[in-house]
């Protein structure tokens, strides 16, 4: 092929993204090699038409104003006017610690049933479709490597033989804009799953370790340990949930 | 190419995330190919970024955090599941790469100017290779906030758009 190697940075030098002083060796080269030249107008052609193509949808005006009507609550980040608190300095930090106390448990519980409720969605929707996983193996030793390079972080699985669980495999999940792992396990006719975050997700709520739970008609057990947090949610008894995590802790732990 | 840069930190969610309604709706729409299940993907976004809103780091790039977010709703739902599922997003990391991209499916694009055709090429992807190669084009992200909107390293971002490229010249050459 003529020019090989601008040929495979053409795409990088046309997005901008070359650092600048390969940018002006391409710029040079392509004012002066015809073949180089017209390989750049066709791609520049291609940019352009997938430009073109690719503003096609625009919401309606009334979904616009629903969406906006639902920020009516509006955080602002940063300087705030508290000046005009200096004056009655004592007497708020006596209210503000006590509607502090009371907002911050509020706010908890708000926000640890928020994460509950999305990992019970998670379970349901992921039970509910065709194939609930992307690794569909009962072998630990296959399902674990399958997550190395897509999640950042490693755990541990528990040898199953002597138990009545069996693992159906696991999938890639986000929580709060993390990546974990979900796993499917299998009891009888139940199916469990099993969700490892970086513990860090966890810390803001406080709530690291949780005995088994009734959360939206599931049971469901957490805890934290070795810098991961687990959650385990499904349909199954309180005690087959925590069988499994203490399959998992003595696993982790091991 | 459009650069968000840093934000002002006095900006409200809402000063911040309405400007990008529209280009989040068309990505949305892009993604699911269905009005209904567009409007429901951006109305959890925004439900999810806006109680989300105390987490996002001032200084960071809003624009990629929200299609991190709208990107990742997609892929909890039913329908990203099964997108994800018929053509696994990691699955083309190491796929055959399709035949390279000679000037004929460009000549023939100019020649006719058919951007329907375009539009059924790109429809036509799955869903890892269209989402990037809109978010390059159609955003003008740089390569950096890909990475960030889609969790990636930079070069996987390099190979998955490479690839989205070729696949794309593949399909109008049919």
């Amino acid at each position: 092929m003529v020019c090989e190697s601008w040929k495979t940075q053409l795409d990088s030098y046309l997005d901008g993204e070359l650092p600048s002083e390969e940018m002006h060796g391409f710029d040079a080269h392509v004012r002066s090699c015809t073949s180089c030249a017209a390989d750049a107008l066709a791609r520049v052609q291609m940019k352009r038409s997938i430009q073109a193509a690719g503003k096609r949808f625009l919401p309606r005006a009334e979904f616009r104003r629903r969406v906006q009507q639902s920020l009516a609550v509006k955080p602002r980040r940063g300087a705030m006017g508290w000046g005009w608190m200096i004056p009655t300095a004592l007497l708020a930090t006596l209210l503000v610690v006590g509607l502090g106390v009371t907002y911050i448990g509020r706010q908890r519980a708000d926000q640890e049933q928020h994460v509950y409720s999305e990992l019970a969605d998670l379970h349901v929707a992921t039970l509910a479709s065709s194939s609930p996983v992307d690794v569909v193996s009962s072998d630990r030793h296959t399902v674990k490597p399958w997550f190395q390079g897509k999640i950042p972080f490693t755990f541990d699985l528990p040898e199953l033989q002597n138990s009545e669980f069996s693992l159906l495999g696991g999938r890639i999940t986000y929580l709060e804009q993390t990546p974990g792992a979900h796993l499917i396990y299998k009891l009888r006719k139940h199916e469990i799953s099993v969700f490892i975050f970086p513990a860090t997700i966890s810390q803001n709520r406080g709530d690291e370790h949780l005995a088994v739970t009734k959360k939206l008609s599931f049971n469901m057990e957490t805890w934290s340990q070795g810098g991961l947090w687990y959650c385990i949610l499904g349909d199954v008894s309180a005690a087959d949930v925590h069988e499994l995590a203490e399959l998992l802790q003595r696993s982790a732990s091991s | 190419m459009y650069v968000s840069g840093t934000e002002p930190q006095s900006d409200t969610f809402e000063e911040l995330a309405m400007p990008l309604f529209d280009r989040l709706y068309n990505f949305a729409y892009w993604l699911t190919q269905n009005r209904d299940e567009t409007e429901d993907l951006v109305q959890e976004t925004y439900a999810k970024a806006l109680r989300g809103f105390s987490s996002y780091q001032p200084g960071t790039n809003f624009r990629a955090w929200m299609y991190r977010i709208l990107r990742n709703t997609f892929l909890t739902s039913r329908t990203g599941l099964k997108a994800t599922m018929t053509v696994s997003l990691d699955s083309d990391e190491n796929g055959p790469e399709p035949a390279s991209v000679s000037e004929t499916p460009e000549a023939i694009l100019i020649e006719r100017s058919d951007w329907q055709r375009v539009q059924s090429a790109i429809e036509d992807l799955p869903v890892a290779s269209r989402e990037i190669l809109l978010l390059c084009e159609v955003e003008e992200m740089s390569y950096r906030e890909i990475a960030e909107a889609l969790s990636i390293p930079m070069g996987t971002v390099m190979s998955r758009l490479s690839r989205a490229r070729k696949m794309l010249a593949e399909r109008l050459r049919r």
